[in-house]
């Protein structure tokens, strides 16, 4: 393992299975009385978040905190950010504090990145911009294995709001590295310029590309970072590329819906499909405390020598 | 193969964790070949009698074995408390439950090596509360893995009593631990390895003593 997790592309495929093994073990942890294991007593782990987020923070707290790591959260609102303050100075205060590990969410691609520069510490990138967020990425491939039991030949259909998208991005690579096949299916406006040589292929077509998947998951239309028109209405996305209960008959009996979220309900997804047995999106959310236990173990747990 | 190198603790990572090249010197991992100059302390036929003889001893010190639990710490434990779970459901009355606990996450050098790939723990449904629970290894050495393994289960319940069994004692200790149960005493000088070889893991099943040829 690299001492950094800025992207999926840095995983490779024995990296990537080691997280997930380790996080099978920890996820036997959600059944026991006492949740919490001594491993990282001592450590600190610094969230700093310049962008909202609910499940992405509380989840890498949950899990630091399992694992009895001391937290601090650190959110742009309400703190020297708002009064102008670099990220390279916030950089500096948290080295200065003696952080192992910094999980960083930014609005800036790349941000991770220059941070993992400028501190002594492991750098987990939470999300930066439109780039990526591998650990989403790493839960959706831990879910799909827990339900289906392989990764390797899953047929895995992403869809919607792509170009805006760094859970796509994350995943799109990580499940290629993990042996699964991806289509992007997504009206063309919503596709980055660059995705013909991405390792997937893209269609338009929601309703022919239901029949073969073995995981659908949908992406959220993040209307916050659309400063232009890419479709008409709401109303007409809905119907060409949102998953009603209509298309969801179109998926084999044993395919499963996922969501990173949050959810539009009525947009992407209907409400009735987000609320059914097939979709994944509550066992996602308690996936994503182990496997963030397993990274910040496997990146954390060992000696500062080979870090 | 359970390699107990003596430059860290006494459980050497099992052949499920060789994660890199990073891998600590001495440690062969999933080298089944007997090394140079190593010499077979026990054998398979051995290693059964031990092994039985444990277990009548079990079944003496906990009066029939009626609420016991055997759980083997990975990897060279869990072989061995299946094992004498048989033993045991076959002597007396029905099935003794066996399970395995592992205690990575609770070892006190932790951060002198590179993350450790997680073993499996596997509490049989019965629980631990209330009953004998039976720890069982391999080799004892500094005795800092079932301090680990103590401390690991006071997270999952609180048993009656705990105790200890292993199929070889070969000094050392860095810590007040005793075996209650010990196939065999083996006196060793620190620079040798003691490494168990086991059916399930290892094709035959054998107790190895060399010399440490990896400097350490």
């Amino acid at each position: 393992m690299n001492r950094h997790l800025i992207s999926a592309a840095d995983l490779s495929r024995d990296d990537a299975l080691l997280i997930l093994d380790t996080a099978e073990e920890l996820a036997q942890m959600a059944d026991r009385p006492i949740r919490k294991l001594p491993t990282l007593r001592g450590r600190t782990v610094v969230n700093l978040f310049y962008e909202d987020s609910t499940r992405t923070r509380i989840s890498f707290e949950a899990a630091a905190k399992r694992l009895s790591a001391d937290v601090i959260n650190f959110s742009a609102k309400g703190s020297s950010v708002a009064k102008g303050e670099s990220l390279k100075d916030t950089a500096l205060t948290l080295e200065a504090m003696g952080a192992d590990a910094v999980v960083i969410r930014h609005s800036a691609s790349g941000a991770p990145h220059r941070l993992a520069g400028w501190v002594r510490g492991s750098v987990v990138n939470a999300g930066d911009g439109a780039h990526e967020h591998p650990t989403q990425a790493l839960l959706d491939a831990f879910t799909m294995r827990r339900r289906l039991g392989r990764l390797e030949g899953l047929r895995v259909a992403i869809v919607g709001d792509v170009l805006h998208s760094r859970v796509a991005r994350s995943n799109v690579r990580l499940l290629r590295t993990l042996g699964a096949e991806v289509m992007l299916v997504a009206p063309p406006t919503l596709l980055p310029v660059a995705v013909g040589g991405w390792p997937c292929e893209v269609s338009y077509d929601l309703d022919a590309a239901l029949p073969k998947a073995d995981v659908v998951m949908m992406l959220r239309v993040q209307q916050e970072r659309m400063n232009a028109a890419y479709f008409p209405t709401v109303r007409e996305y809905s119907r060409r590329y949102g998953l009603d209960s209509r298309r969801m008959a179109l998926l084999p009996e044993h395919a499963i819906v996922m969501h990173p979220g949050p959810m539009n309900r009525g947009v992407e997804i209907a409400a009735d499909v987000a609320d059914s047995v097939r979709s994944t999106i509550v066992e996602q959310v308690s996936n994503g405390v182990s496997v963030r236990m397993a990274v910040l173990y496997l990146l954390l747990g060992g000696s500062e020598a080979q870090r | 193969m359970h390699a107990h190198d003596p430059a860290g603790g006494d459980a050497g990572p099992g052949p499920q964790a060789a994660v890199g090249p990073q891998e600590s010197p001495g440690v062969q991992p999933g080298a089944s070949a007997l090394p140079q100059g190593a010499k077979t302390v026990l054998g398979a036929a051995e290693i059964r009698r031990a092994l039985t003889r444990i277990a009548h001893e079990i079944l003496e010190r906990t009066d029939g074995a009626a609420d016991v639990v055997l759980l083997g710490i990975p990897t060279g434990g869990v072989p061995l408390a299946y094992r004498l779970a048989d033993r045991l459901s076959q002597a007396e009355h029905g099935l003794v439950p066996a399970g395995s606990l592992d205690v990575t996450m609770y070892r006190d050098d932790l951060r002198l090596r590179p993350a450790r790939t997680l073993g499996h723990t596997d509490v049989p449904p019965e629980g631990i509360d209330g009953r004998v629970v039976v720890l069982v290894d391999d080799v004892l050495y500094s005795g800092r893995t079932v301090r680990a393994a103590l401390d690991a289960l006071v997270d999952l319940g609180r048993p009656r009593a705990v105790q200890l069994a292993v199929l070889v004692d070969r000094g050392h200790r860095e810590l007040p631990i005793r075996a209650d149960y010990v196939g065999k005493n083996l006196p060793t000088s620190q620079r040798e390895l003691v490494r168990v070889l086991l059916e399930e893991t290892d094709g035959q099943d054998a107790v190895l003593l060399s010399e440490n040829g990896s400097g350490a």
